[in-house]
């Protein structure tokens, strides 16, 4: 650790994690949209519009990947349907910005132009409504939140956790994938929602409107953040982690896990409508590829590289993996996927604790070594999918007695 | 054969008479000579003798067969004497031995639809055995029979409309079941029963056909999921870059043929025979190599090794395109896999989908043979149920790991074999697979290769089932969400055994 780190470190004491989190809000929603607007173009300190765009894109993805490190990192639910998520929260904005097109679109009529063009008379039921901004607002949290609410309710009822989980979270993505690529579907089919003018009267081309959303998607972060701290703070917080760690031990003390989960799970969701709403407007399309498959896997290795577990990690892995992304995407197109590839293997293998273990604020640190020395020890079915498979709790709740937990638990069966 | 001389006369007119002759002569060997004269290929020497030139070129006697040194002049042909050659040639060829040139026969006198045909065709319904062939004949005499004035030919032709089971007439009964249009109530009594007789044919051709178009999906399936089922459902690794091992098998086939085409190229359509071991070997080998660099330090924590096996996926998908290239290679089905057999009326299996399944029977008859019948087999059992045991026993269990992820991988590289011969080949190829074997595999119960079996072809047979009914993507979606539910009721896959051990997993 160097100096001028753990002098930082020193100075914020255990609120580490908040005020990163503080700085990152603070720069994203004042300094770049002040440096973009206000200091001259001249100026060294001059924030090019371009930039802009791309930090408020990021500092979504951040609030996503926050809710996934909430989901993961504290209950242990890898869900692989966080795009989905997301790319509902983006639709349901979409929605609304195609609607406040007008008749501006290429063909000059009242319908999107996609359904000029498919030819349809009358817009479907469920674009009612999109013509006011609070609806699709509110459609952006609920229509993820419901789903997830339904679809956790009977998956976690019926005990599919672990692996099994992701699996049938990855199938729902692909389903919904392929139900929104069909035109007949009515949400743009291949192309998606694009060409959006303007956001509640403000020409969305602006470099002032670029910059309000820049500084709302700060201060949605810093909301999200603060949401996820307080539940993980909370005493239910303390019995997900504890679930994390060995579920059938507090499902025997008495805990309904069900709700716990569905809480944690639906809210995660929720957020997760809430960032691809602040996304669309910024970047200006969404279409069905933001759901593949992949992108939800991404989103977990961006919580990895931060370092689970810790909420500021997984926003700080977001940024520096995408701003990676941007950059080598347009410098080395194709070293990207070597690059991602390699980002996936060497911090599962070698870095567990993620960025947040390296500065220091990692649960605990790793011996990471003694991983190399043992390997495949643990392969006993019945220690699969136990605690093993999460890094050491932040809260130590449990922690002490996780480790001989499981090994009781592989003895016992 | 008299009638040959006509062709030694250079008037048009003879040499029509000949032919009309030859016709009806009903000789085998007026086919012969009718085609060469269709086809130019007729000849009369100095002698009045007819000739034939063959194939090669030489000359030989109409009616022996024998070579002849001599050459002549061409038969004269007019256009009025085309016209009536085509139809001739079709009526004899309606006699003719092989039944494929008598179905083709009977289609050359159907586009025809002359009045003048319906004899020869009704004496050849009489002696015809093969029922696709009397199917095509009933189908011709049909149109002029139940447009005729009389009710007898009428009602006919309705009853050898349902002895035949012509499905494409359905439509045209339906005319004649109502008052005004059929007079006779007879006919209409028969028109509806035979309308009825068809739909249930139909039903059971459309369900036949749906069950073969079934399993062909479903072995495509299992293809890509039987590999899995054994890294995944004996050694609990969650392989996501088990699509990418099927993509580098189905690259590996792409490679074999290169080499055939530029090295051995009499050999050409026999790459595919090497490309399964080619494909296996390579495979196997990827596998290895994931397992002691990778895989090994990440047992007993599955939720990390889902992301590092992606990342494995994304780094096998960039090295195949720097090697290969961004765009899809073409992988040719070799000739002895092109076209198909009609097995009902308009349900055509290509070879290539057949061979697909007998292929896939034959892996699953490999994968059950290395698993119950090899030693090596005998070692991966041991492991997968009891590891600390046959630890014990001296098996040194790192060793069979590593055998039995490569053997897993081995396996999806042969799926990546058959995959090549039916679609796109890509870098891409290997992300389309994954998430459906991972379906059939959860489905079928981790740990039951024969649980992925029944999965893989249950869902390939629901998925075809759905397609005429919810469209294609809406029937995958629909079989997505079904497996979803089916996998909230039961968590451990449909084949999987109950029991406390159940909770451990």
């Amino acid at each position: 650790m160097t100096p001028a780190l753990a002098r930082l470190r020193a100075w914020l004491g255990p609120h580490l994690n908040t005020g990163i989190i503080a700085i990152l809000c603070v720069i994203v929603s004042i300094v770049v949209p002040i440096c973009n607007a206000v200091v001259p173009e001249s100026s060294a300190l001059h924030v090019p519009d371009f930039f802009v765009t791309v930090i408020g894109k990021l500092t979504c993805y951040a609030i996503v990947a926050v809710a996934m490190d909430l989901v993961w990192g504290y209950a242990g639910i890898l869900s692989l349907c966080h795009a989905l998520f997301f790319a509902l929260g983006g639709y349901a904005m979409g929605m609304y910005l195609m609607r406040s097109i007008g008749k501006q679109g290429m063909y000059a009529s009242d319908l999107p132009d996609f359904m000029v063009f498919l030819d349809w008379k009358e817009l479907p039921w469920y674009w009612y409504g999109f013509d006011h901004f609070w609806f699709a607002a509110l459609m952006a949290l609920l229509v993820p939140g419901v789903i997830a609410y339904v679809f956790g309710f009977f998956a976690f009822r019926s005990r599919i956790g672990g692996v099994y989980f992701s699996i049938v979270t990855q199938a729902l993505t692909f389903a919904a994938m392929l139900l929104f690529f069909r035109n007949a579907t009515g949400f743009g089919g291949n192309n998606g929602l694009t060409d959006f003018k303007r956001i509640l009267g403000y020409p969305l081309r602006e470099p002032s409107t670029r910059a309000v959303l820049c500084a709302l998607a700060g201060a949605g972060l810093a909301l999200a953040y603060a949401l996820c701290r307080a539940v993980v703070g909370s005493r239910a917080g303390r019995v997900l982690t504890a679930m994390r760690d060995v579920e059938p031990k507090v499902r025997f003390c008495g805990y309904d896990t069900v709700r716990y989960k569905l809480f944690a799970w639906t809210l995660s969701a929720v957020l997760c409508g809430f960032a691809g709403a602040l996304y669309v407007p910024q970047v200006g399309i969404i279409n069905p590829s933001e759901m593949q498959p992949s992108s939800s896997v991404e989103i977990a290795i961006w919580v990895a590289v931060g370092g689970r577990g810790t909420l500021a990690g997984a926003a700080i892995g977001a940024l520096l993996v995408n701003g990676l992304k941007s950059w080598l995407t347009a410098a080395f197109p194709a070293a990207w996927l070597y690059v991602l590839g390699t980002l996936f293997v060497v911090v599962t293998l070698a870095m567990p604790g993620g960025i947040m273990q390296l500065i220091g604020m990692g649960p605990r640190a790793w011996n990471v070594l003694s991983r190399f020395r043992t390997p495949g020890v643990k392969v006993d079915a019945s220690v699969v999918g136990s605690p093993s498979s999460a890094p050491p709790p932040a809260v130590t709740l449990v922690d002490d007695k996780a480790s001989s937990a499981s090994a009781g638990g592989a003895a016992g069966s | 054969m008299a009638a040959l001389g006509g062709f030694a006369q250079l008037s048009g007119d003879d040499v029509a008479h000949a032919v009309r002759a030859l016709g009806e002569s009903g000789d085998p060997r007026a086919i012969r000579v009718l085609k060469a004269l269709r086809d130019a290929e007729l000849y009369v020497d100095d002698a009045s003798h007819v000739l034939i030139r063959d194939k090669n070129g030489a000359m030989v006697d109409a009616l022996s067969g024998a070579p002849v040194p001599a050459s002549g002049h061409a038969a004269t042909i007019n256009n009025e004497i085309r016209r009536v050659l085509d139809t001739l040639i079709a009526r004899l060829e309606l006699k003719s031995p092989d039944p494929d040139e008598r179905l083709e026969a009977v289609g050359e006198l159907a586009r025809r639809s002359n009045e003048e045909d319906a004899p020869a065709m009704r004496d050849a319904l009489e002696h015809e055995k093969v029922r696709s062939v009397r199917r095509a004949l009933v189908s011709a005499l049909a149109e002029g029979d139940l447009a005729s004035e009389d009710p007898k030919r009428r009602l006919g032709a309705v009853e050898a409309i349902e002895e035949a089971g012509a499905l494409g007439l359905a439509p045209k009964l339906a005319a004649l079941t109502t008052a005004p249009a059929e007079p006779d109530p007879a006919v209409r009594a028969a028109a509806s029963r035979t309308i009825s007789s068809l739909h249930r044919k139909q039903i059971f051709v459309d369900g036949a056909a749906d069950v073969l178009y079934g399993m062909s999906t479903g072995s495509i399936l299992l293809l890509s999921a039987l590999g899995l089922a054994i890294t995944f459902g004996l050694m609990r690794v969650i392989n996501m870059a088990h699509g990418e091992l099927v993509m580098i098998g189905a690259y590996a086939t792409y490679a074999t043929q290169v080499f055939f085409h530029e090295h051995l190229p009499v050999h050409e359509s026999l790459y595919l025979v090497a490309a399964v071991p080619v494909a296996l070997v390579a495979s196997m080998l990827v596998g290895a190599l994931l397992e002691v660099a990778v895989i090994r330090f990440l047992y007993g924590r599955p939720l990390e090794t889902l992301l590092a096996t992606y990342g494995l996926s994304l780094l096998l998908i960039q090295i195949v395109r720097s090697i290969f290239g961004a765009q899809n290679v073409l992988v040719e089905n070799p000739p002895w896999l092109s076209g198909g057999t009609e097995l009902f009326e308009d349900v055509v299996i290509p070879y290539n989908r057949m061979a697909v399944v007998v292929f896939t029977a034959v892996v699953v008859a490999f994968v059950a043979f290395v698993l119950r019948g090899t030693p090596l087999g005998l070692r991966v059992r041991a492991v997968t149920q009891n590891r600390p045991m046959a630890a014990c026993m001296g098996i040194s269990t790192a060793r069979v790991d590593t055998w039995t992820f490569a053997l897993g991988c081995g396996v999806g590289g042969l799926g990546g074999v058959a995959l090549s011969q039916l679609g796109n080949v890509g870098p891409e190829l290997g992300q389309g697979v994954i998430v459906d074997s991972f379906l059939v595999v959860v489905l079928g119960g981790v740990g039951k290769i024969a649980g992925s079996v029944v999965a893989a072809f249950g869902l390939g047979i629901l998925n075809k089932v759905l397609e005429p009914i919810a469209g294609a993507v809406l029937g995958k979606i629909v079989v997505l969400l079904a497996v979803i539910l089916v996998i909230q009721k039961r968590p451990q896959g449909l084949f999987a055994p109950r029991g406390r051990s159940v909770e451990a997993v």
